[in-house]
């Protein structure tokens, strides 16, 4: 069978990929061994999000519920109904793709593919056949799977990664959650909500180490504030795991040793490189890839987590896009330049563009502004007053450099700032765009007010 | 008829050009008013409204052609509605439906269109950060090509771009000109000339010019040529030309002095590790400059072969963007007209362009002060003095005269 390209991985850089040749008239395949729609829906954002959606509810009634004048006599929960909800999201998500990909009409073959020989894919599928599919481009997008701590393998019951605790059968007593990144900081809100008492584990200074220090340690404190015990700048020295349970020594501020039912191993993610044909790799092993998303096999590309960092579904699915367009039209593809962190727990947590730490690294003079959701009306009638907007700005022009949100709506926020960054607006024009009152997003007028001194409400 | 077509004005006229619309878009005319003249293959005639109204529409831009019967303007009466737009079969040259500004309206004949060099382009596409940018560095955005979404020229590339002085003057003649009268012909530019004219005009009012004279010896060149070309000629192979060999010298000097081969690039000068020879090529109106890539890797012969084709090429307009973009240094030759010696126009960016005179047969006085008769070439340096002094464009032409007057070594 021939094709113009054969997609190797049906995830958001996949299945993205995929369509999008499609609808440039190409004949595509897209080979997937599981279930399209890849970690992102099956295994990742859309399935967590529902389990965190189901965590703030019932957050909210239990520790907040007085505040709002609700009682309960007997507020209770049922685990298996949490993730059958879940799963139920995530199934309907994959069959969206799959219905994506006939209205486009890119073949769809399931089972695991090897990269032959450039333009050429083996593919075995689970009945045992195999099927050889050629192709003028191949596109590799196969992403990356939970990487273990060394020494500390996963048993699928006591030491698990992301993928485990989603579906974990029964609600575990105590957990120990290592690395303080989105999947870690999710997973210890989540716990933490329905009672299972958290330990968060981090070797840098703060949780979420890549975004902004303060809105760190904002979040440090709201989580402590939750119950979360926060064990940041804190490095495993020993870890130990059997049926029963795991035994965990740590060494920070202080040392101590840990036990739990359960551990979540969440450091980090490892590639998961197609089978067959060898390609050069990056030092990280990940692939390497030129500009435009060329392996080191004419006619082999390759986007999204199986290139390296950023490892997230949207910066994914704008490589597919890119290194798709680049393959088949005079379109010079692009690589990421900026792009927006979003992190799902409450006070959910966005950035996009320059850290102030970063800024102040490469020497820019900045001008910052901050508003704190304590100040917005709209927050207080949601009674969401924690966290703040905060915005980075360039001297002498005053055009936007970074923004970071930690607070309720922090991740639908961001898109407006993202947009900013795209279009390099100033002060001038975030300042001239009317905010609707009352909203959260008022928060971000006012915080650029505030870098140059018009603020209103502060 | 809300329509105003083109009228017959004289017997043999089949199709007339709009010269000058008088009346603008949304003006008013009354009965009788001039609201355009037209040039026909007689004369410049004024074009009279039978109706009045409100001119809604113009379809055919200064400049246009458009046979007798075709459509012009749409004039509408106070009321009437505009009917279907299914005038524009396309019959016309340029069928443009124009936004006419009011500069349109001033009185000069000569057209007051804005021109934008290189490329004319309509909206300026910016981020606001490259407009402030851009503010504050004194930069034209409608010089800039932007490398964002959509074309759209955003931070770096007014970064990366040059600095413009203040008022750039337009391609678009701005001093009246006497009207065309009877017999006169309106040549309409062709691409090519509005080209000649945005970059010549930007050449001579932007890069400060200077120029360079030098007479050089070319007997010995003379010589050499005349023995080489017999050999040539009984191996049957192609002849060389003295352009062959001043393009040799040409480029043989630069990496000697390779300050010339440069370009001022507003807070830097940026001087070229390549020599891109561009040979002024003159076609059917106008002059292209294809471009011999990487000289200083070519030998006399090379460099032969490359310049003929890319002349013969150049000459029946079948040279390709690449080939005609991207050189560093220019050489004009009109020797073979008969030209003594000339002085040319810099052709930007580029620092410096070389105008060679023809090789003439005159007396001189020999070491011993004896008049004989003798072989010269007149050699002209014109130099953007912002990249190269005097005293280094007179050292890179002593070293072109040392090349020429011992052509020898450019056989090497």
């Amino acid at each position: 069978m021939n094709y113009d390209l054969i997609v190797i991985g049906g995830g958001p850089a996949g299945y993205v990929g995929a369509i999008r040749a499609a609808q440039l008239g190409k004949r595509v395949a897209c080979v997937e061994k599981e279930r399209a729609g890849g970690t992102c829906l099956n295994w990742g954002c859309i399935p967590t999000k529902s389990l965190l959606r189901n965590a703030e509810l019932f957050h909210l009634m239990k520790h907040r519920g007085g505040e709002f004048g609700f009682s309960f006599e007997n507020l209770r929960f049922d685990w298996s109904k949490i993730i059958k909800r879940s799963r139920d999201i995530a199934d309907k998500n994959a069959a969206g793709i799959e219905y994506l990909f006939k209205k486009n009409k890119v073949e769809y073959v399931r089972g695991e593919a090897s990269l032959t020989e450039a333009g050429a894919v083996t593919v075995n599928s689970a009945d045992g056949k195999t099927r050889e599919l050629e192709a003028a481009k191949i596109l590799i997008a196969t992403g990356v799977v939970s990487r273990p701590l060394s020494g500390f393998p996963f048993n699928g019951r006591t030491v698990i990664g992301s993928r485990e605790a989603m579906v974990l059968e029964k609600q575990p007593k105590d957990i120990i959650i290592i690395g303080a990144g989105a999947i870690g900081v999710e997973f210890a809100y989540f716990f933490n909500a329905f009672g299972t008492k958290v330990t968060l584990l981090e070797m840098m200074p703060n949780i979420l180490p890549l975004e902004d220090t303060e809105v760190s340690q904002t979040l440090e404190k709201a989580f402590a504030k939750q119950g979360i015990n926060v064990l940041a700048g804190t490095k495993v020295v020993k870890a130990e795991a059997d049926a029963s349970g795991v035994r965990i020594s740590v060494e920070g501020k202080k040392s101590e040793s840990l036990e739990a039912e359960v551990c979540l191993v969440a450091i980090g993610v490892q590639p998961l490189l197609p089978a067959g044909l060898s390609l050069q790799l990056t030092p990280r092993n990940f692939i390497q890839t030129t500009d435009r998303y060329q392996t080191s096999v004419a006619g082999v590309f390759a986007a999204g987590d199986i290139i390296g960092p950023p490892l997230l579904a949207h910066t994914a699915s704008y490589e597919a896009i890119q290194a798709v367009e680049g393959m088949f039209t005079d379109h010079v593809p692009k690589r990421i330049n900026a792009f927006p962190s979003c992190t799902y727990c409450q006070p959910q947590v966005a950035s996009v563009g320059l850290t102030e730490r970063a800024a102040r690294e490469q020497g820019l003079k900045l001008r910052i502004g901050k508003f704190p959701f304590s100040a917005s009306g709209k927050a207080r009638a949601a009674g969401e007053v924690d966290g703040f907007v905060k915005l980075l700005f360039g001297e002498p022009y005053g055009e936007l450099l970074g923004a970071h949100i930690i607070g309720a709506e922090a991740t639908e926020m961001i898109a407006e700032l993202g947009l900013a960054l795209t279009l390099e607006a100033t002060h001038e024009d975030i300042e001239a765009s009317i905010h609707a009152h009352p909203t959260l997003s008022e928060a971000v007028h006012e915080a650029t007010g505030q870098a140059f001194g018009t603020a209103i409400h502060l | 008829m809300p329509y105003i077509e083109m009228p017959k004005l004289s017997d043999t006229m089949t199709e007339g050009t709009v010269v000058k619309w008088r009346k603008a878009v949304g003006e008013p005319v009354g009965i009788g008013d001039v609201i355009a003249e037209i040039e026909t293959d007689k004369a410049v005639m004024e074009l009279e409204a039978f109706d009045g109204g409100t001119l809604q529409e113009i379809y055919v831009s200064e400049g246009g052609k458009a046979p007798i019967g075709e459509k012009l303007a749409l004039l509408l009466a106070a009321g009437e509605d505009a009917p279907q737009k299914d005038h524009r079969a396309a019959k016309t040259q340029q069928v443009n439906p124009l936004a006419v500004s009011p500069s349109r309206r001033s009185p000069a004949p000569a057209k007051a269109e804005k021109a934008t060099a290189p490329v004319s382009r309509g909206r300026v596409k910016a981020s606001p950060l490259a407009k402030k940018i851009a503010g504050a560095k004194s930069v034209d955005l409608a010089l800039i090509q932007g490398s964002g979404p959509g074309g759209r020229i955003v931070a770096r590339d007014v970064e990366s771009a040059p600095v413009t002085p203040a008022a750039i003057p337009t391609a678009a003649a701005t001093i009246p000109v006497l009207p065309p009268g009877l017999g006169d012909r309106r040549i309409p530019l062709t691409g090519m000339r509005k080209i000649i004219a945005e970059r010549l005009l930007a050449s001579k009012t932007q890069i400060p010019h200077f120029y360079l004279n030098i007479e050089v010896d070319a007997g010995e060149l003379v010589r050499l040529r005349a023995h080489l070309n017999e050999h040539l000629e009984k191996s049957g192979q192609g002849k060389l030309t003295f352009n062959d060999f001043i393009l040799k010298a040409v480029v043989a000097a630069v990496t000697k002095v390779p300050r010339v081969n440069a370009s001022f690039a507003g807070d830097a000068v940026i001087e070229y590790s390549d020599i891109h020879l561009s040979v002024a090529v003159a076609v059917e109106d106008g002059l292209v400059t294809p471009v011999i890539r990487q000289a200083q890797k070519k030998s006399l012969r090379e460099i032969s072969e490359a310049v003929k084709d890319l002349a013969t090429r150049a000459r029946s307009k079948k040279l390709k963007p690449e080939e005609y973009q991207g050189g560093t240094l220019t050489v004009s030759n009109l020797g073979s007209y008969g030209i003594d010696g000339f002085s040319a126009v810099i052709n930007p960016p580029q620092a410096v362009i070389l105008s060679i005179g023809a090789i003439v047969k005159k007396p001189v006085l020999n070491a011993q002060d004896q008049i004989v008769p003798g072989h010269r070439l007149a050699i002209g340096l014109s130099a953007d003095h912002r990249v190269v002094d005097g005293a280094i464009g007179a050292q890179y032409l002593a070293e072109l005269r040392g090349l020429l007057e011992n052509p020898a070594a450019l056989l090497l």
